[in-house]
Order: structure tokens, then C-alpha cells, then sequence
């Protein structure tokens, strides 16, 4: 019972790095949303620039996650670019997730009906226009499912920020057992808090299942 | 990048190779027992298998590997760090693929069960014989599937001091003050892993779709 207490008296150390990894998920998640439909426009391009984009993306999936944080944080220093733990993960979170935000809606855009697109060219659309306006509403509905499963391994990558010296909610737990010697409840608070964020996504992933079941998109 | 370099990241490689290569054939048997426990239905038992599967799959491994190293003395057990990444890999992997396996058994045709089971074939014969081949084939693209997302999270186990092929990147530039190339050496091995397990997911599915007719 006293293990509790103390952990309660820690609650501080844990709030901050929950705080941290809500942070840094939400800012990269955003960050690689942007860039996935970013690189999606850049395929719909075609030419050099979509088999450069095809190229980045295949290596992205490749990747380890944490091998391309140490090569933000451990290896650029060495080119001359320095950047903190913080903003060294923040630009790796989104890079990576954001070449599998792409993937994901490139996946979708192979198999997308043409329909839509030629009744938007015959309707004298610019190509810019059409991409915002018909072609990603469409891709990010009948990919919800997709992008909801890419979010909870965003959340569950964040952790690994804790080997390059973030002090996001893991390292925070390791902090506090380290000061105290309670691992034990540390632990089971963090994976609860963990899991707790996982069902939220959940949630909100069943919520746009419903918005897109209004419009017409329930079989996909 | 010396020769000595180069040898060092293979042995990275290797112990990453080994950990999760153990961990993988037990989570498949481990997830494919998950799988038919929960299918029998047994009340209590069903619940907390559940719980067991949403809680694993949740937790980030980098925690998972953390809180067994740590928590594991607390309780009197005096596990070797290969043993808790071992144990965290396969718990994690266990779970994933007892929901790969669980899909391929609702999804079963029942005719094919009666039919088994009006000629005669006890249910252990009908399982082995019948069920199994079958579940194999259409979860096998799934279970390749969780193998690379496991490849591409095991370097959570250097978080506890593990020496694998991201953390053995560390060791080299301690010496060579030269960060990059062990780390684009590493990368490149990854890949190569990788895509190797990326190629057999598309043999498998063509061979899954072909055997599905």
C-alpha cells in the first residue's frame, strides 16, 4: 500500500511525461498527416519526383522506427546538424509515420473508382481542386480503419523516444521506480495509461465510422 | 568503417535475428493455444484472456521490456536479460497473433466441420487434419505480416542493455567518434531482413489466394 502513496506523491513526474507524450504524438500526428497527403499529391505527379517519393516510402517500411531516430539524433550531428531529443523524435515521428500515411493512402487511391474523377474533369476542375476536393475526402474515409491501426502504433513508437533520452511516459515510469524502487506500481500505471489512450483512439476511429456510414461509405 | 566494424554489427544482427526469432515461434504456438482457449468459450477464463490481448497489444514493447526487467526481482524471479526480452517480445507477438489466428477460426466454414465430423473423424482428427491446413494457409500472410512489425520493434530489448543491431551502432561510434555510417550499416541490414519477410508475405498471399479457390 505504501508503494501507492509514493507514486501518488511522484504524480507529478508521471503527469509530465504523459503530457509530453500526448505532446509529441499529437504534433507529429498532425505533421504526418500533412506530409502523407504531401507525398500522395506528389505519386498523383507521376514523372522523377513520384519514383523518388516511391523510393523514400519503400525505405520508410523498411526502417526500424528507433534506427531512424538515432540516425536523427546520434547520426546528423556529424553532418553538422544538431537538434535536441525532443524535436529530434517530433521530426522522426513525422517522417516516418507520415511515409506510411501515404502508403496507406496510396493503397486506397489504386483502387478508387475513376467515376468520380472524370465527372470532376468534365466539370472543368483544376487538378489541384480535384485532389483536395474529391479525391482525399474519399481516400480518408475508406481508410479510417487503416489510419485509426496507424495511430495506435504511433502512440505505442513514441516509447521508443525513451532510448534516445526523451522524458516521455516511459522514461518517466523509469524515472520514478529509479528514485523510489517502486517498479512494480510505476509500471502498471503506465501501461494502463497506455491503454487507456488506445481505447480513446478506438472511440474515435468507431466515431468516424459512423460520420462515414452517413455518407455512404459503410462497405469500405 | 573497419572490418572489425562490420563484425560487430553482424553479431548485432545475429542477436537480433535469434531473440526475435524465438520469440516468434513461440507467440505463433502460443497465439494459435490463445486462439482455441478463447474459442471453447470457458467463462472467466475467456474474460481474462481478452483482457490479456487488449492490454498487450497496447502496451508500447519499449514499457513492456522495462517493466519485466524491473518489475521481475520485485517478485523474487532473477531473470538474464535475453530471457526478459525473450519472455516481452513473445508476449507481445502472442497477442497480436492469437486475434490472426482467431479470425481464421470464425471465419471457418462450418459445412466443412459437419461434413468431418458426419464421416466419422473425432474432433482431434478433424482439427488436425481438416481445420489446421486450413487456418494456416489464410492466416499465414497475416502472421508474416506480425513477424515485420516485430523485426522492426525489437529494438525496444537495448532499452535494458541488450546488444542488438541498433544498440551495437552505439558501441562503434564510441570508438570511431563517427556516428552516421554504422548507423546507415545498421539500416541497410534491416532492410535486407526486412524485405526478405516482405517478399515471403507476397508468396504466401498469392499462395493463400490460389489454395482459397
Amino acid at each position: 500500500m505504501i508503494e501507492w502513496t509514493i507514486l501518488w506523491e511522484a504524480r507529478d513526474t508521471i503527469l509530465s511525461g504523459l503530457w509530453l507524450t500526448i505532446w509529441l504524438f499529437s504534433l507529429s500526428v498532425i505533421g504526418a498527416f500533412v506530409l502523407g497527403c504531401i507525398v500522395l499529391y506528389g505519386l498523383e505527379l507521376g514523372g522523377a519526383l513520384a519514383w523518388l517519393l516511391r523510393a523514400f516510402v519503400n525505405a520508410m517500411r523498411a526502417l526500424p522506427f528507433l534506427v531512424l531516430a538515432y540516425l536523427l539524433y546520434y547520426g546528423l550531428p556529424q553532418l553538422g546538424l544538431r537538434m535536441n531529443a525532443i524535436t529530434a523524435g517530433l521530426v522522426a515521428m513525422t517522417v516516418y509515420h507520415g511515409a506510411y500515411l501515404a502508403e496507406i493512402l496510396r493503397g486506397s487511391r489504386m483502387v478508387l473508382p475513376p467515376g468520380t474523377i472524370e465527372a470532376a474533369q468534365a466539370h472543368g476542375l483544376m487538378p489541384r481542386t480535384i485532389f483536395t476536393h474529391i479525391i482525399l475526402p474519399q481516400l480518408l474515409l475508406r481508410t479510417r480503419p487503416l489510419i485509426g491501426n496507424q495511430l495506435i502504433y504511433a502512440i505505442k513508437d513514441t516509447s521508443f523516444l525513451a532510448i534516445i533520452t526523451v522524458q516521455e511516459l516511459t522514461a518517466a515510469a523509469n524515472a520514478v521506480q529509479a528514485s523510489y524502487f517502486i517498479p512494480m506500481p510505476a509500471f502498471v500505471v503506465v501501461i494502463l495509461l497506455y491503454w487507456a489512450i488506445n481505447v480513446c483512439i478506438e472511440l474515435a476511429v468507431s466515431k468516424a465510422g459512423i460520420f462515414g456510414a452517413k455518407r455512404g461509405f459503410e462497405n469500405v | 568503417m573497419t572490418e572489425r566494424a562490420w563484425l560487430l554489427l553482424l553479431e548485432g544482427a545475429w542477436v537480433t535475428l535469434w531473440v526475435s526469432g524465438v520469440s516468434i515461434a513461440m507467440g505463433l504456438v502460443i497465439g494459435l493455444v490463445i486462439a482455441l482457449v478463447r474459442s471453447a468459450r470457458i467463462p472467466v477464463i475467456d474474460q481474462i484472456l481478452a483482457v490479456y490481448v487488449s492490454l498487450a497489444r497496447a502496451t508500447p514493447l519499449v514499457t513492456l521490456v522495462l517493466f519485466l526487467f524491473l518489475a521481475a526481482p520485485t517478485l523474487g524471479l532473477s531473470l538474464d536479460r535475453y530471457t526478459v526480452a525473450i519472455i516481452a517480445l513473445t508476449l507481445n507477438t502472442a497477442a497480436f497473433n492469437a486475434e490472426i489466428w482467431r479470425t481464421a477460426f470464425l471465419n471457418f466454414s462450418p459445412e466443412q466441420k459437419e461434413a468431418a465430423l458426419a464421416c466419422g473423424m473425432t474432433p482431434a482428427v478433424m482439427f488436425g487434419n481438416i481445420l489446421l491446413p486450413q487456418m494456416i494457409t489464410t492466416s499465414l500472410p497475416g502472421l508474416v505480416n506480425e513477424m515485420t512489425v516485430l523485426i522492426k520493434s525489437s529494438p525496444a530489448i537495448a532499452i535494458i542493455g541488450l546488444v542488438d543491431l541498433t544498440r551495437v551502432t552505439n558501441r562503434i561510434s564510441a570508438v570511431t567518434y563517427e556516428p552516421l555510417p554504422p548507423i546507415l550499416a545498421a539500416g541497410l541490414l534491416y532492410m535486407i531482413i526486412i524485405s526478405v519477410l516482405l517478399k515471403l508475405q507476397s508468396l504466401t498471399e498469392k499462395q493463400a489466394s490460389r489454395l482459397a479457390m
